[in-house]
Formats: C-alpha cells, structure tokens, sequence
C-alpha cells in the first residue's frame, strides 16, 4: 500500500522536532535550516503550520526538469532528488507552485522531501501526531470519521 | 562534544567581535549555559562591580543540549550581575533563539564595555557585526523583531531585545525573544539597556553536529521524552493548562499571595485561572485561550496563546493588541492579579503583553504594584503622588500603571526601581515583599514552608526556579513532603537547587523536572558530551554552580542578613486555608541549611567543602 504524509496543523505546538529529525535524517545533523519541512507560525492568529511537498502525481517539478534527476521511488511514490545528476538549474524550484523543491547553495543541488524511502522521520519525531503517515488513497479518512460522527443517528438494536 | 567549542567576545567599547575557543576545563566542571557562563563572569569581573556600569559583562549562554532534539532543549541563558538585585543573575529564556544561537555556531556571546551609541548584533554564522540601532531605540521589543526581520529581509533570523524597559533602566527590565519568550528576572534587561545595546539577531545555518555518540543520544531522548508524555503532569496537565493548572491548587492550599501578602487566598482566584482561560467570555462567546505552544524542541507545550477581548476597556481603541499572543502563564496571572487583588482576566492579559511589548518582568512589576496598593491603603502614597486611585483590586489602576512604567511616566518612574527602592523610599522598606530586592513569585511560604528557605537562599533573590520545593511539597514530585512543616526542608531545598543546577547548565528547561529526575537526563547528557557525566559527577557539577554564584555573592558584600524573608513572612500568620496560623520557619530552617551546605554559621563555605568541590 502506498502512504502519504498527512498534517493536521490544529495538532501542531511548533517544536520543530520534525525540523531537526528531517535535517538528521538527510545530513546527519540537526539543523532546521537543512529541514525539508518547515514549520511556519501564524503568530497573531494562534496557528503552526507543518508544510512539506505533497508528492504530485503528475509532479512540476519532475517534468521541468531538463535533467531527469528527479524520479518517482517506485516504493513510495515520492518524487525523489538524484544529487549525482541534478545540475543545481533550480527550474524545478520555479515550477513548484508550493516552493517545497529549494536550492541548496553550499551543495549545488536542490531537496525536496523524499519520504525518507518509506519511513518519514518527521512522522516518528512529531509529539502530536500532527503529522502522521497513511493509506493514500485514504488521507480524508479521519475527516470522514469526524463527519460521520455528527450524523444524528441512535443506535437501535436489530 | 556537544558543545560548539565556541565563544564570541563582544566588546561594545571597541565596537569588535572576536571569537575564541571555549574554555573545555570549564566546561567540564561547570557543564554549560548558567554554570559555565557564571563561571566566566566570576574570573572576569569583579563582584563589587556596579551593575549597570560598562565593567559589567553580560553574556548570553547555551547548554550542550541546546539545539537538539532533546525534550526542550532550545534554552539559553542570560548571566550578568543583576540590576535589581545586586546579586549574581542568571535568567534563562525558551522560544527559538537560543537554538539559533547554538546553529550558527557559538556556545555563548560576552559582552563587556559599553557601546558609545545604540547598537545590535547580527550574527549570521561565523559573521558578527555590530549594526547601528539608532532607529530601534526607543522601539517596542515586537517592533525590534519585525523591523531587523524586514531590513535584513529575512524572516528566518531570531531576535533577542530590550524594550523601553531595559533602554530606561527599569530595574526588572527583561529581555524578549521571539515576541513572548523572556530572560524574565532580576532586571538583566537593564544591564543589556546600560550597554547601548538594543538587540541580538542571529540566523544559524550550520546545525549542531557535535553530538558525541548520535545513536545512543537518538535513543535518550527517545526513551526521555517517552517519560514526559506519560506522565501526567508533563504528558496532560501542562498541555492543556499550563502552568496555571496551580492557580487553584494553590489556592485552597492557602498559599496564593494575595494583595502583598496580607492574605493567602484570593477569593477571585477562579476567575484567573487556567479554567477560566478555558471558558466562553460572556461578551463575546470566545475562550481566552486560544491554543498551548511549545518552545523549541519541547514536547510538553504549556505555553499559552491567547486572544484579548477587543471589548475590554483597555484594548478597545488599541486593534494591535486583537491578536493572538503569549499569555498567561501562572507567575504572571498571580503577579498582575492575586497579588494587587484584581480578578479581571483581560485586564491581566493586558499588563501581560505590555510587559511582553515593552521588556518588564511581570513578576516584579505586579509585585511591586501591590507594594504600591498596600502604601496607597495606608495612606503612605496619595492619589496625588501615585497620578489615580490605586486601591487593591483596581483593574483600571494596573492597567494604567503598567503603561507608566513601561514609558517612564511620572510615578511609573518610582515602580520601575522596584519595591524595595520603593517601600525604602516612603519609609517602609518592610512592606516590599523581596529577598536580595527582588519580589516573590506566586507561593506564600506559610503555606508551603520550603519554597521560603529557597526563596531566602536564593542566589539571584527571591525565585521558585532555583529550587522548586513546591513540586515536592505540592505535587509529591519526586517525593510528597508535608508543605507545613519544616523539618528536613533543608535537605529539600539543597537536593533541588543542586539538581536544578545541571537543568538549567544542560541547556533544558526545569519544567521537565515534574517528570525527569537527574537520572533521565544523565544518559542525554553522556550521549552527547564528551567525558564522565555520571550522577555523581552531575550532583558534583550542580552544588559546585550553587557554592560558586554563593561565593561571588559574598564577594559582592552580602551576608547571612541577605539570606532572609520580610517580617510579615515570620510574624503575621497565615490568615485563612490550611496553613491559618502558621508563620514561615525561617530561622529555624537557616541554620540546618547552613550546616547542610558545609557553611559556616555565618553562611560562608566552608575550607572542606570549597576544597571538595575544586573552587
């Protein structure tokens, strides 16, 4: 079964626990300004936002780029950075409406998320359970069950 | 590892930066942030120094653990001599900026001297500049932030400021980090303000890799932070109440300070409490509360986010302050409210964020602001001089007095030195409820007889954050001790101020301390420092901080007299609640502590125990 990262921003605190477990993952230290998700704060409103690249089907950044270095993990569906080939051209990162492909300039080459190869480090980090990683051919599910249970029904016995 | 090895040296007199490595003898005996940056400050300064004078140094300090993912691991740590108290100061601050400073590569930042015109720091990795700030002087602490941000045009940079407080020598001046995060106490604001120095902007991109053993420290924190989500306290009741989950509590434990200690319960107690934070507001339908929030790296989240009522008289003309913001926490809820008896939740909020806005500790100036409703009852202060009616349970009379003192306007002036320079002035030095001039935080201690023997020995002055007996004596945390009594509170008092030593030194936060005993934190520490971090050398680390910051407050000139409560703590009983009739057993406790400490009667250390500790 394929899966999908899924954030609930209501759940998040802003700890950057993600932060630091995706730069740990990708370079081997913690270091938020490394992360491939970041975690944005709507200060005056009381809102923290989780933002990571949502693996298009059909991905921008994939087919902008003149290269191929960015190719679909077969096992994941992540559409995943090949450092070895990518040129550093940052095309991918002007294709991407939500600028989740960025440019790293002490490297040369650009990040994105890549799922970590089937486990998100920032899924096992997270204290919340604001970013969770599910069915994706069932990322409503929770939004459902939370509809469904509204539904002003009793139950009766048969 | 653990630490970056690295130390920036400002020397505002000069206008230069020079970096140089970390003294690693030090860090081995003093561990890092307040141990290691007091022990600086003890080698460099002399402690007769005048706190606001360009001899003085300031310097702002990480743990080795600050800057990962350990459970609340983004603390830093503002040493210096303290402004109000005259004593050794060491207040640390959550939020993000501490992390940045350890990401951009530095352990801690000295300023000494003075900078002849207002100045910040940018730091940007190895890159320190000093910038001019002539156009942030006399800017909020919230405007600081966003103009640097803009000017830099980068959103990602964290900044540390002083506010008008600080810039005008209020002595409980404070300094402000991501717009609600504060190095709260003992007026180390001031000492930033007397330097001409307005702000601290770091943007780190290098990440902390210095991590001795990372699986190991991987699984530590795992296994750490797996102990504070299930415990209640940490894993339930400060998410989703805060801190001011104890306003009630310790209420009916008749130990809720109340207008300048005259009383010991608050009959409005539940209309500033964390319950009450909970609570649709009749004119608007809203919660006060709008969502908890967390400090970098920390997985307990108490931190409050709140939204004022935009109908509330002292907000209504002002839409700046609609928003969600920081607030309450229980210190401030109890200092602004129960302390000048007033029960009006917005109007509490409202003094909060100012303080918040402006770089004042709440705790200090709502104390002092009791202090001044008592003088004002006794007829001590008129209307005239004071500029309203300042009648305890005056919401009108706060709300205005925080704008005084944050603006240096007429008697805002008199509240800005605090409530001993205050109460000394009008002939009533007694009635300040401090110790070494600096106020007492939100436990009346007839009601809970071990917070008095911490408060008295504190070595920044009055404080629940260098020994905070009242998990053990409310809370049962690590053991229940009977609040009432004072037998064996000497011990008490010293196997928390020593532990709380390593807490604050790690670069963590003591709150993990419901929860975490000395033993959780061990295994982080030996995973991510190089070097023997075994308990016994903890326990060793943290009475060694305590004896040093005791011996450079002697030096300073203090002596057993400054180890003490005001006298209504001794001599007016507890009126109501369960601790009716009892006075704090302070001079009981003092000895035995002494005695406990390896000092003499005299409360200096003794030759035996500095020579065990190595000072």
């Amino acid at each position: 079964m394929q899966k999908s990262l899924h954030i609930d921003p209501a759940k998040c605190t802003g700890c950057l626990q993600c932060e630091m477990a995706c730069s740990y993952e990708h370079t081997g230290m913690i270091n938020p300004s490394k992360s491939r998700i970041k975690v944005f704060n709507f200060e005056h409103e009381g809102r923290k936002v989780p933002y990571t690249c949502t693996q298009c089907a059909d991905a921008w950044c994939m087919n902008a780029c003149p290269v191929e270095a960015i190719v679909i993990d077969a096992a994941t569906g992540a559409k995943v950075v090949k450092e070895a080939t990518c040129v550093g051209c940052k095309v991918c990162t002007i294709a991407c409406p939500f600028g989740t492909v960025n440019y790293m300039a002490d490297v040369g080459k650009v990040q994105k998320c890549d799922l970590c190869g089937g486990d998100p480090k920032c899924v096992s980090a997270c204290p919340t359970a604001a970013i969770t990683y599910v069915d994706a051919d069932w990322t409503g599910l929770d939004r459902m069950r939370s509809w469904a249970a509204k539904a002003n029904t009793a139950a009766v016995a048969a | 590892m653990g630490w970056n090895r690295k130390v920036l040296r400002v020397n505002l007199s000069a206008g230069t930066c020079v970096p140089e490595p970390l003294n690693m003898a030090w860090a081995n005996d003093y561990l890092g942030s307040r141990g290691l940056a007091s022990k600086y400050l003890v080698e460099e300064t002399d402690p007769k120094v005048d706190p606001l004078s360009p001899d003085n140094k300031m310097i702002m300090a990480t743990g080795p653990l600050t800057g990962t993912m350990a459970s609340t691991g983004g603390r830093y740590t503002v040493v210096t001599k303290g402004a109000l108290t005259n004593a050794i100061a060491c207040s640390n601050s959550g939020g993000y900026f501490g992390a940045e400073m350890k990401f951009a590569g530095w352990d801690m930042i000295i300023f000494e001297g003075k900078s002849p015109k207002p100045v910040y720091l940018y730091l940007e990795n190895d890159q320190a500049e000093l910038r001019d700030a002539g156009h942030l002087w006399g800017k909020t602490c919230w405007e600081t932030e966003e103009t640097i941000k803009a000017s830099h045009q980068d959103p990602l940079i964290r900044v540390s400021s002083i506010g008008s407080a600080g810039e005008n020598a209020v002595l409980f001046a404070c300094i402000v980090n991501d717009l609600h995060r504060a190095a709260g106490r003992s007026g180390v604001g001031a000492v930033m303000g007397s330097k001409n120095l307005k702000a601290v902007a770091i943007r780190g991109t290098q990440g902390v890799s210095g991590i001795k053993d990372f699986p190991a420290f991987m699984a530590a924190t795992t296994a750490a932070k797996k102990v504070l989500a299930d415990n209640a306290v940490t894993g339930q009741g400060l998410p989703k109440y805060g801190t001011q989950v104890l306003m009630n509590v310790i209420n009916e434990m008749g130990a809720l300070p109340t207008r300048n200690h005259r009383d010991v319960q608050f009959e409005e107690a539940g209309k500033i409490s964390a319950e009450a934070m909970h609570e649709k507001r009749p004119t608007d339908g809203k919660a006060h509360l709008v969502t908890n929030a967390a400090c970098f790296g920390c997985t307990i989240a108490c931190g409050r986010i709140s939204k004022i009522d935009e109908t509330h008289f002292s907000v209504k003309n002002s839409p700046k302050y609609w928003g969600a913001n920081g607030g309450l926490e229980y210190e401030a809820a109890w200092a602004l409210g129960a302390a000048n008896g007033v029960g009006d939740l917005e109007a509490l909020q409202y003094a909060n964020l100012l303080c918040n806005e402006h770089g004042m500790d709440p705790i200090s100036f709502g104390a002092t602001v009791g202090a001044a409703m008592e003088l004002y009852d006794l007829g001590i202060l008129t209307k005239e001089q004071i500029g309203l009616d300042a009648q305890f349970g005056s919401a009108e009379a706060l709300c205005k007095l925080v704008e005084m003192t944050a603006h240096g306007e007429g008697f805002g002036k008199e509240l800005g030195q605090g409530s001993a320079r205050m109460c000394a002035k009008y002939g009533r030095p007694e009635l300040s409820m401090s110790v070494k001039s600096q106020e007492f935080p939100a436990y009346d201690s007839r009601g809970i007889q071990g917070i008095g023997l911490a408060y008295a020995t504190s070595n920044r002055g009055a404080c629940h954050l260098r020994g905070y007996t009242v998990a053990s004596e409310v809370l049962g945390i690590p053991v229940k001790t009977d609040p009432l009594a004072t037998d064996g509170k000497p011990e008490l008092v010293k196997a928390f101020q020593d532990a709380t030593g390593v807490f604050d030194s790690a670069g963590i936060c003591v709150f993990t301390s419901f929860a975490w005993t000395l033993a959780d934190v061990q295994p982080q520490l030996q995973a991510a420092c190089e070097g023997d971090w075994s308990m016994d050398k903890l326990n060793e680390v943290g009475e060694r901080i305590w004896n040093m910051e005791r011996q450079y407050n002697l030096a300073a000139g203090m002596t057993a007299r400054d180890d003490d409560l005001p006298p209504r703590l001794k001599t007016e009983p507890a009126k109501t609640g369960p601790a009716k009739g009892l006075v704090n057993g302070i001079d009981k406790m003092k000895p035995e502590y002494y005695k406990v400490r390896g000092w003499d009667a005299a409360g200096v250390p003794e030759k035996a125990t500095l020579e065990r500790l190595g000072l």
